[in-house]
């Protein structure tokens, strides 16, 4: 599939070809588990394993939730319960399934800053960049939806806060959000329609993982030199690269083991440290809760939807030059989705030639300001909107938009990047020869004690 | 020859035109029901019209009533309640629109346009009936709360005053008034 030249499937046994004549399943399998993987990818690419592992997890698990599930006003909030109490296993298999979400999104913002931070969304791996964050956000919309089912108080209020997004869209935005809700306000049928997308969107989002994986089997992995592999001879190839399995696969499982470690301690110790109390009430449309709290991975995206309100200067420019079409709740929607919106588009506002952030100087600074940013507009998304949080947030979501819009281009222009060296062969001997006394990987004149 | 040529171009033209008009057509004809199914139905439209008793209702309380889904507040307002709704400048207002679907949409927020006449046909700034419905994303507003003494969104921090204007806060418009009229003393119809 890559244009990494690599040895490809050969049917040797008369079965295999029988089988390889009307369909070439065993070689699609075969390239696509034996593709060539840069040799010094490091610990930050194996995120993907962990998220392929919790997609297939929330499914299983979310199957069986249904079958146990019923999605009614009256009974939703007592069929969870049932599900805790009576259900074989079943607060085993809820506990994975709710802190399941909270380990995809970890997951998913590791994966997407160590592309932030490599370059990975660049030249040629913009559509896999794109499809990544068409991802992101079905998975946003799964796990939102996925909240409403068990019809305590912060689902119902959740669910009436986000919904009352979409009627902030001038003209056509109180018929969206009937639409959206089946009526006046968020009810049976709003229930009966989030189950049926929570279940469907999963696996759309398996179709386009696939896709996902595809566009960079075609391009070739990014590493963290940004350096290609060579592709002008098989010898060269192999010199950057190792196949994926075993060597990839077998590091993958390991690193997903460590980090299951750490899930498993919270599904057993802490399952409900990430959850919010208030959702052990039934559904109340008649009292909002003190405190509405998004789940914590929509934190930073919450705290930059509150962040403009009708006092911020460009929320009145904004509002003056519409005429007040633009609101600071419209506002406020388009700065949420804006948000992510600009990330998409990182691969046309980065404009230096370097791939990796490693040989650039500057950028680093940067970034890892980005990384502190996106922390301190988490936090500031789970306070009450008063003091000085409203400003701590505005200030967050300002900074959030620069680096996409303002500093990703201009440093491209202003910084001077270190020289990456020539190949990865290059990377991974200077990497390994000092900790592995020397030994070079390549280098036939290495003195084997064994021989 | 290439008269004949020209024709039957055109009339490919014209056929492949006509079969992509007709399948978009179809494809649309097809497709709005299976978006419009996801509109309120038959039985959530119907519960249009409820009576509420507002009889027991003391001066400087308030009752909460469900209604179409959204809570409804019935306030009895004090005097000082009045007087200070009464005394706010139009130009202290974020939203100068009265929000009362009784009166023309274009109806100014004075504290008279958002209050509602009572069954003897005065308007004496008693009763206050609106949606309990925050205007910014549709929380429930707490009632004798915030800076300016009516009602205060826990959600994101909106202060609506004693006539349930916006003041302060994300929220852009004044809480909304629904369809409401005194029937009897002491009962109305909302919707």
């Amino acid at each position: 599939m890559s244009g990494i030249p690599h040895d490809h499937y050969e049917p040797k046994s008369g079965g295999e070809k029988w089988l390889h004549r009307r369909l070439p399943v065993v070689s699609l399998l075969y390239d696509t588990l034996m593709i060539p993987t840069p040799k010094n990818l490091n610990w930050m690419w194996i995120w993907g394993i962990v998220l392929v592992f919790c997609l297939v997890m929330q499914i299983v698990t979310g199957i069986i939730l249904v079958m146990h599930y019923t999605a009614h006003v009256d009974m939703a909030f007592a069929s969870v319960e049932h599900i805790m109490r009576d259900v074989n296993g079943g607060w085993a298999i809820r506990y994975v399934h709710a802190n399941g979400a909270s380990l995809f999104f970890v997951a998913v913002y590791l994966h997407i800053f160590r592309g932030l931070y490599y370059g990975s969304y660049k030249e040629p791996r913009e559509v896999t960049w794109i499809i990544g964050m068409l991802i992101f956000v079905l998975m946003m919309g799964t796990a939102f939806m996925g909240y409403v089912l068990p019809w305590g108080q912060m689902s119902f209020w959740g669910a009436t806060v986000i919904t009352g997004l979409f009627g902030a869209i001038p003209f056509i935005g109180e018929a969206i959000q009937t639409w959206l809700l089946g009526g006046p306000a968020v009810g049976n049928a709003t229930l009966n329609r989030f189950l049926s997308l929570h279940y469907l969107l999963p696996f759309i989002i398996l179709g386009l993982v696939i896709v996902h994986v595809w566009a960079f089997h075609t391009t070739g992995n990014n590493n963290p030199t940004g350096v290609e592999v060579r592709r002008s001879s098989k010898k060269e190839a192999e010199a950057d690269t190792l196949p994926f399995w075993p060597y990839f696969v077998i590091k993958d499982l390991f690193a997903l083991a460590v980090v299951l470690v750490a899930f498993f301690a919270i599904v057993g110790y802490l399952p409900n440290a990430l959850g919010h109390p208030d959702n052990y009430i039934e559904a109340n449309p008649m009292a909002t809760p003190a405190h509405i709290v998004p789940e914590w991975y929509f934190l930073p995206f919450y705290a930059i939807l509150r962040a403009f309100t009708n006092d911020v200067w460009i929320v009145i420019a904004a509002n003056w030059i519409t005429a007040g079409l633009v609101d600071a709740k419209f506002f406020g929607v388009l700065a949420m989705f804006g948000a992510i919106i600009v990330m998409a588009l990182a691969p046309w506002l980065d404009t230096s030639g370097v791939r990796s952030g490693r040989y650039r100087p500057m950028f680093k600074w940067w970034f890892w300001l980005l990384v502190i940013d996106f922390a301190v507009l988490t936090y500031a998304g789970g306070q009450p909107a008063e003091g000085i949080w409203p400003t701590v947030s505005l200030l967050g979501a300002t900074y959030w938009f620069a680096y996409f819009l303002v500093i990703l281009p201009l440093l491209g222009v202003i910084e001077k990047p270190t020289t990456p060296p020539a190949t990865i062969e290059e990377d991974f001997n200077a990497h390994y020869s000092k900790t592995t006394g020397g030994t070079s990987t390549t280098g036939a004149t290495a003195p084997n004690p064994a021989e | 020859m290439s008269h004949a040529d020209d024709q039957s171009s055109n009339r490919r033209d014209f056929l492949f035109y006509a079969t992509g008009g007709t399948a978009a057509v179809a494809g649309a004809a097809a497709v709005w029901p299976l978006i419009n199914q996801m509109n309120p139905s038959a039985d959530v439209q119907a519960a249009s019209t409820q009576r509420v008793d507002v009889s027991g209702v003391a001066e400087g309380t308030q009752l909460t009533v469900l209604f179409l889904g959204k809570p409804i507040f019935v306030r009895r307002r004090t005097q000082e309640e009045i007087d200070a709704a009464r005394g706010v400048e139009m130009s202290e207002l974020v939203d100068p629109l009265a929000r009362n679907a009784n009166l023309p949409a274009d109806a100014p927020a004075t504290d008279e346009d958002r209050t509602l006449t009572d069954f003897d046909g005065n308007n004496t700034g008693e009763w206050l009936v609106m949606q309990g419905v925050c205007t910014h994303l549709g929380c429930v507003p707490l009632g004798e709360q915030g800076d300016f003494g009516g009602w205060f969104c826990p959600c994101h921090g909106s202060h609506y005053d004693t006539a349930g204007r916006i003041r302060r806060g994300p929220a852009p418009e004044n809480l909304h008034i629904p369809v409401v009229s005194f029937v009897d003393p002491g009962v109305i119809l909302l919707g």
